[in-house]
């Protein structure tokens, strides 16, 4: 990774050619540069208007105040699917591709994804004090976000466990796969074990059973936290790029250190 | 691959510490049980199949870590990956499940009706839970296979491993302990539970083997 500049074929046109031109990772890194302060701006301004759409919603008749939790507690459940599913169209880019970018990208988001899912957890846990009456219940939803969660600190033990980031990348990529698959597995027996979550109300055939009064906050907060995402997926594989470039040099400097004792 | 089978179950049979240890850890964790839930028997009787089955789980998850390690050592695993022309290197990792399974965990399914009598669950109880373990079990040993080949050149890869089986196995014990526990109370059906319990055996035997194989081809030195 450390110093691959290798001239890519300037077919910058179809996109797998332009996936292939950021293999670069100099390339990469000055795309990120530029990419970074504008996702992060759009991100700000449109997470504060959501909030401000989100605080001037009508309350809801039952719930009161309390629904506004939802306004970011549903994006970061959301979020918390969209990072994995990121991180399995990832992995595939490793084993398929052999993307030397993919597994840079799978391992920065793996700790994103674990902090989306537990704040999830935790949004959720405050909005069921009030409204049922307790902080955790052994219900089917719930259960399958806390496995999920558990899966993403599986996957961040592994990566971290090896020294070689080739191997290590090969091997969170395959156990990523091999949890994707499992999910609707999980989702479905654990939900033939119990029930008690209010179904989905957002995604369905029949259009949506939310007032769209408070959809649309719903909606704009959602981009902006998928927003926020992304800024921080970005800033997080330009510092595992730096992160390995610095390993690379302290070899290489190490390597002439020992070259000039001899 | 019977020649395979044959050298695995020597293998696991003469150096035998593997099935009597993990014999032992189940009744452990078993007999741990009452002192932790006081020595109810009614109580026991109501969750003694939950209790056989995680028992059976964790003693199931024990020598995993073996699965591939002893091969890697004295470098017969590197013979069966060049031989992938020849034997499809998935199926060689799914007969060493089997063995693995008739050695290690094979032990546990038969001792476990003696464990719920210590439970005071009925003989129905007994046999469904008996039942439901002799199929569920394979399946964890096919999800352990993908642990066991992501760590196996960890130096101390068995603790990591559990930790990455341990929520894939989720689905297997629900419908374990559903089943058995339809055998028992009235309302609830045996059959379903069973029948999807089969079939997750199955789709974690093709897909377990597959995915360690792969997971073994790549993460080779």
């Amino acid at each position: 990774m450390g110093s691959g500049m290798t001239n890519a074929t300037p077919q910058a046109s179809t996109l797998s050619g332009r996936l292939t031109a950021l293999a670069n990772p100099t390339r990469f890194l000055a795309l990120a540069d530029t990419l970074v302060p504008w996702l992060g701006g759009t991100a700000l301004a449109v997470l504060a208007a959501g909030f401000y759409m989100a605080f001037t919603a009508p309350e809801d008749y039952q719930q009161g105040i309390t629904v506004r939790i939802m306004y970011i507690h549903v994006p970061f459940a959301w979020l918390a699917m969209f990072c994995y599913s990121l991180m399995a169209a990832s992995a595939l880019g490793t084993l398929v591709w052999k993307h030397p970018l993919a597994d840079v990208a799978l391992k920065s988001a793996a700790p994103i994804g674990a902090a989306f899912t537990a704040l999830a957890l935790f949004t959720g846990s405050v909005w069921g004090k009030p409204m049922w009456g307790t902080w955790w219940v052994w219900d089917a939803r719930l259960t399958s976000v806390f496995i999920l969660f558990l899966m993403y600190l599986g996957i961040i033990a592994l990566t971290r466990a090896m020294d070689d980031p080739g191997r290590s990348a090969r091997a969170a990529a395959i156990l990523t796969l091999v949890g994707f698959v499992n999910i609707p597995i999980i989702k479905f027996s654990v939900d033939w074990w119990n029930t008690l979550h209010q179904p989905a109300s957002v995604f369905r055939l029949d259009g949506p059973t939310i007032h769209t009064s408070l959809l649309w906050p719903l909606l704009v907060c959602a981009l902006g936290f998928t927003l926020v995402l992304l800024t921080l997926h970005l800033m997080a594989m330009r510092a595992e790029i730096w992160r390995r470039r610095v390993i690379a040099m302290r070899r290489l400097s190490a390597r002439a250190a020992e070259r000039a004792a001899r | 691959m019977l020649a395979l089978f044959r050298r695995e179950l020597q293998i696991g049979v003469r150096t035998g510490n593997g099935a009597l240890t993990g014999v032992l850890f189940f009744l452990a964790v078993v007999a741990v049980i009452p002192f932790g839930v006081g020595p109810d028997l009614n109580l026991l009787a109501r969750i003694g199949p939950a209790i056989l089955w995680i028992g059976a789980l964790l003693a199931g998850l024990l020598g995993l870590e073996r699965l591939f390690q002893a091969d890697r050592e004295d470098g017969s695993l590197d013979l069966m990956l060049l031989a992938d022309n020849r034997h499809m290197t998935a199926l060689t990792v799914f007969v060493k499940c089997l063995a693995h399974w008739t050695v290690n965990v094979l032990p546990l399914v038969v001792v476990t009706p003696l464990l719920g009598l210590f439970m005071n669950v009925e003989p129905v109880g007994i046999l469904a839970a008996t039942a439901t373990l002799a199929v569920g079990t394979p399946a964890i040993t096919f999800i352990g296979a993908v642990g066991a080949a992501l760590a196996v050149a960890l130096p101390r890869g068995g603790l990591l491993v559990s930790v990455l089986v341990l929520p894939l196995t989720i689905p297997v014990l629900i419908f374990g302990v559903a089943a058995a526990r339809g055998a028992v109370a009235d309302p609830d059906p045996f059959l379903p539970p069973f029948l999807i319990l089969a079939a997750l055996m199955l789709f974690f035997a093709v897909i377990g083997p597959l995915a360690a194989s792969l997971a073994l081809r790549w993460g080779g030195d």
